[in-house]
């Protein structure tokens, strides 16, 4: 076991170098850089970007800063925003709190409703309820998230006023109520797609369990209807679910662009955008190799669980 | 029409405050004269009432030296002080000093070399410290400082002997004689010498994060991507503050920053304002005053002058004519810019009103061609001497608006026998070296020509000035014209505005005449407020709609 983890972390190790190499080079590649934006001010002179490129030093060779970030980053400092001169972990550590609130109540939202809707239309296959729930997960997946959130702020906000338009809460009333209120319509625009593929998942899995030999015995013992669907069929349908909660995780903290963007959320994917836009590149740098080092470290910790509860995976 | 609504009230409220000054009875007339409630016009006694103002870009710096967008502008004036502040008008007035310097009044020599600045004796700091003289001269030493990432520099590099005189007088000298310095000085703000006392690096100093100054707001605090919040200083030394809170919303997207605006989410739309699209809707909501405001930023055609297809007046003159500017005010822009055929903005007092006026005419566009010799060769493109008459034009992708004045443009043109092919770039791409290094043949770019309200446009338009020729600046048509030349060195000397007023009246005739860039037109911003909140005035010698939320109140 020790051998197999000291291993794995090697390798996590060695992809992470080249993650941040490749990582580096693209972002320096694109021509623009930090500074092209201040090219239309009046009052700025070539001297005066030239001057402030020497000062942050982007005029010494690439390989140079590069080895210059990495060595800091080996010793703990992540740099600073090049926009706004925070810490780029501080930076980070501010959007993440809103992500998490977001994509954990859209996930929960999408897994429950999700798993709900999936057992639902597999116990009444070719039901009036199956049906509309397929057409309904066919619309949700192929409506742009962008679209449906301004037509939810549309309908809910403008015209009914049941919701706020957007923000993470009223400036000014930072209470619980007030965030979830603010937490409505863009974690259930944004879960509608998850219960879409959710709902899916779930019903072929149950599907596939339901025609098993083991459930019609447990039948045949004269098994209440109720409990042969709760013990035998959900239980054994949820065990693949699990790998796709899983394979869910990068993404609850990278963040959700779009809906981020349509409801003014402070997350992470409009951190990444921003950041990308004003060339900020200790921000996208520390954002790709906290991302990298998750998805790492999530494989990781799944692979160490598999082989913990499967025996016949054998690690080494 | 909607137009007029804000300035009248802004017109009343200024003219309301000033007759209180006179006499109480006539300040509450005045308003009343309008057919406005005559409490609406006057502001609270004490501070009350919140505004949020939305802006599509986030605040970067709080440190208002350091390299910084529009965006921060608002942020800084609610923070800080300048020397001087300059009013819609142009007009340069006092903030932290007690005069302007001119010739006659003796703050600036009669060489233009001398400075002599006299302060106010009134002033804190948002901490309880004094300002003084010392703190004048460390922020403009701080600027200097080669290790600063400090913002522009131009105008303050010809400093020499900053001398603290007493608390209250500071003066220097300059390296040569220059007028635009003064309107520099009003976007330069004024930071506490203390709040640097034993830092090693300014660049990353504790007031970077928590900024002090003498405005009429104290800084809150800031949430990374979502808000800062300020808070009215009680002792400002000022008119106002009429506000508890001012908040900067950043809203990342145009269309949800109008949607915040129409739900109520947000009191006041800054940066980039409200997009041209939803202008006629916007008049017609509710309990909001929306208004149509001209910007300093023209937008134009440069044409690179080293291109062989370009070097020739004829040319330029030709495709200028090929424009139909009029359809694409009018069918893309909503109408709402108004015609250009300078770089000078209208709201400026140098703004030049009697240039020849472009006019749309294609036959004349293929005479002027005709007669100087391009004749069109078997593919239809006219050439002359080996060059066909055929360019690239880039702009911005993504910008929709332009990509279509594009397609007008590529139409008109190909009636003339000229060919122009569309060429667009990311915004990081473009206004990079592309843009800078001239590698462009045409780029449709708004620019601000101007330094705050100076009319100086040495800049953009000196010889000297040329990147791609080695020289410092920012004229990347690389035009050159030694009479223009002249002109801009003897405005920069000049400190009489009458005088100058001659000069840059002449720089505009030239510029007109040479066409370096095609003028397109001076680009219009639709402003919205909440039609309770009082004293909002455009102000187009700044960069910001918030440069005076020290006046504004909830009626």
């Amino acid at each position: 076991m020790l051998g197999f983890l000291l291993n794995r972390l090697w390798q996590s190790a060695v992809l992470l170098v080249i993650v941040s190499i490749i990582g580096f080079l693209v972002l320096n590649l694109i021509p623009g850089g930090p500074l092209s934006q201040f090219a239309l001010d009046p009052g700025m002179t070539q001297d005066d970007i030239d001057r402030i490129a020497a000062q942050m030093g982007l005029d010494r060779p690439l390989l140079v800063q590069y080895f210059d970030w990495a060595w800091k980053l080996l010793q703990g400092d992540w740099g600073h925003s090049f926009r706004d001169g925070s810490p780029v972990l501080d930076v980070i550590r501010r959007h993440l709190f809103a992500t998490l609130l977001l994509m954990g109540s859209s996930t929960a939202i999408a897994i429950g409703l999700g798993t709900w809707i999936g057992i639902r239309g597999a116990t009444h296959r070719y039901s009036t309820f199956d049906y509309s729930a397929t057409i309904g997960a066919m619309i949700a997946l192929s409506i742009p998230t962008f679209w449906f959130g301004l037509v939810g702020i549309y309908v809910f906000s403008l015209r009914l006023g049941w919701v706020p338009a957007g923000n993470m809460y009223t400036i000014g009333d930072q209470s619980f109520l007030n965030y979830l209120h603010h937490l409505i319509l863009p974690s259930v625009v944004l879960a509608l797609v998850n219960i879409a593929v959710w709902s899916r998942y779930m019903r072929s899995a149950t599907l596939d369990v339901i025609s098993q030999d083991f459930v019609n015995t447990a039948r045949a013992k004269g098994v209440s209807e109720r409990r042969v669907l709760m013990k035998h069929v959900v239980g054994n349908a949820l065990l693949p679910m699990i790998t796709l909660a899983g394979m869910q995780l990068p993404s609850l903290l990278s963040g959700a662009l779009v809906t981020e963007t349509v409801f003014t959320w402070p997350g992470m994917g409009r951190l990444f955008l921003d950041s990308l836009g004003y060339s900020d590149y200790p921000v996208v740098m520390g954002l790709l190799m906290f991302s990298a080092i998750l998805v790492l470290l999530g494989n990781l910790i799944a692979d160490i669980i598999v082989a913990l509860v499967d025996p016949r995976i054998r690690l080494g | 029409m909607t137009d007029k609504i804000t300035k009248t009230a802004a017109l009343s409220r200024r003219s309301a405050l000033k007759m209180m000054g006179l006499t109480g009875a006539a300040g509450m007339l005045a308003p009343n004269l309008l057919g406005k409630p005559a409490f609406a016009q006057t502001p609270p006694d004490a501070p009350s009432g919140r505004v949020i103002v939305g802006l599509s870009q986030e605040p970067t710096v709080l440190n208002p030296l350091m390299a910084k967008i529009e965006v921060d502008d608002g942020v800084h004036f609610a923070l800080f002080d300048a020397l001087f502040r300059v009013t819609p008008e142009g007009e340069i007035v006092p903030n932290l000093a007690t005069e302007v310097p001119t010739q006659e009044n003796g703050g600036i020599s009669e060489d233009g070399l001398e400075w002599r600045i006299k302060l106010r004796d009134d002033v804190q700091w948002h901490d309880g410290e004094p300002f003084t003289a010392e703190d004048v001269k460390f922020t403009l030493e701080l600027i200097l400082n080669p290790d600063f990432r400090a913002w522009r520099t131009a105008g303050h590099a010809l400093l020499r002997d900053i001398t603290v005189v007493s608390d209250t007088e500071i003066s220097w000298r300059m390296e040569e004689p220059f007028a635009p310095y003064l309107s520099f000085l009003t976007e330069t703000f004024i930071v506490p010498k203390h709040a640097f006392d034993g830092v090693e690096d300014p660049n990353t100093a504790p007031f970077n994060s928590n900024p002090i100054g003498t405005g009429a707001f104290r800084f809150t605090r800031r949430t990374a991507g979502d808000n800062i919040e300020l808070a009215a200083n009680p002792d400002y030394f000022g008119e106002g503050p009429y506000l508890e809170q001012l908040v900067f919303k950043y809203i990342p997207d145009l269309t949800v920053l109008y949607t915040q605006f129409r739900s109520g989410d947000i009191d006041l739309v800054g940066r980039q304002f409200i997009t041209p699209d939803n202008y006629a809707e916007a008049t017609s909501l509710p309990d909001r005053v929306v208004a149509r405001v001209s910007a300093p930023s023209v937008e134009t055609i440069y044409l690179n002058q080293e291109r062989p297809q370009f070097k020739e007046l004829a040319v330029r003159e030709a495709l200028y004519a090929a424009i139909d500017k009029e359809s694409i005010i009018n069918a893309l822009y909503y109408g709402l810019p108004e015609n250009a055929e300078t770089f000078m903005p209208p709201s400026s007092y140098y703004h030049h009103g009697d240039l020849p006026r472009h006019e749309f005419n294609l036959e004349r566009a293929r005479q002027i061609l005709d007669d100087a010799g391009w004749v069109p060769g078997p593919d239809g493109i006219r050439q002359k001497d080996g060059v066909r008459l055929s360019f690239e034009n880039s702009t911005t992708s993504g910008n929709h608006l332009r990509e279509q004045v594009q397609q007008f443009m590529q139409q008109t043109f190909r009636e003339i026998g000229v060919e122009m092919t569309i060429s667009n770039l990311p915004a990081a791409v473009i206004w990079g070296e592309f843009w800078v290094q001239s590698q462009f043949d045409s780029v449709i770019v708004g620019i601000t020509f101007l330094i705050g309200a100076d009319p100086d446009v040495t800049n953009r338009f000196h010889s000297r000035a040329i990147p791609a020729q080695g020289g410092r600046g920012s004229n990347n048509s690389q035009y050159v014209n030694p009479e223009v030349d002249a002109l801009l060195e003897e405005g920069t000397r000049t400190f009489d505005p009458e005088a100058r007023r001659e000069i840059y009246t002449q720089v505009q005739e030239h510029i007109r005449r040479d066409l370096p860039f095609l003028p397109l037109f001076s680009s219009a911003e639709v402003h919205g407020h909440k039609a309770g909140l009082q004293g909002v005035e455009p102000n187009a010698n700044t960069r910001t709609e918030s440069w005076n939320a020290a006046s504004w109140y909830w009626a």
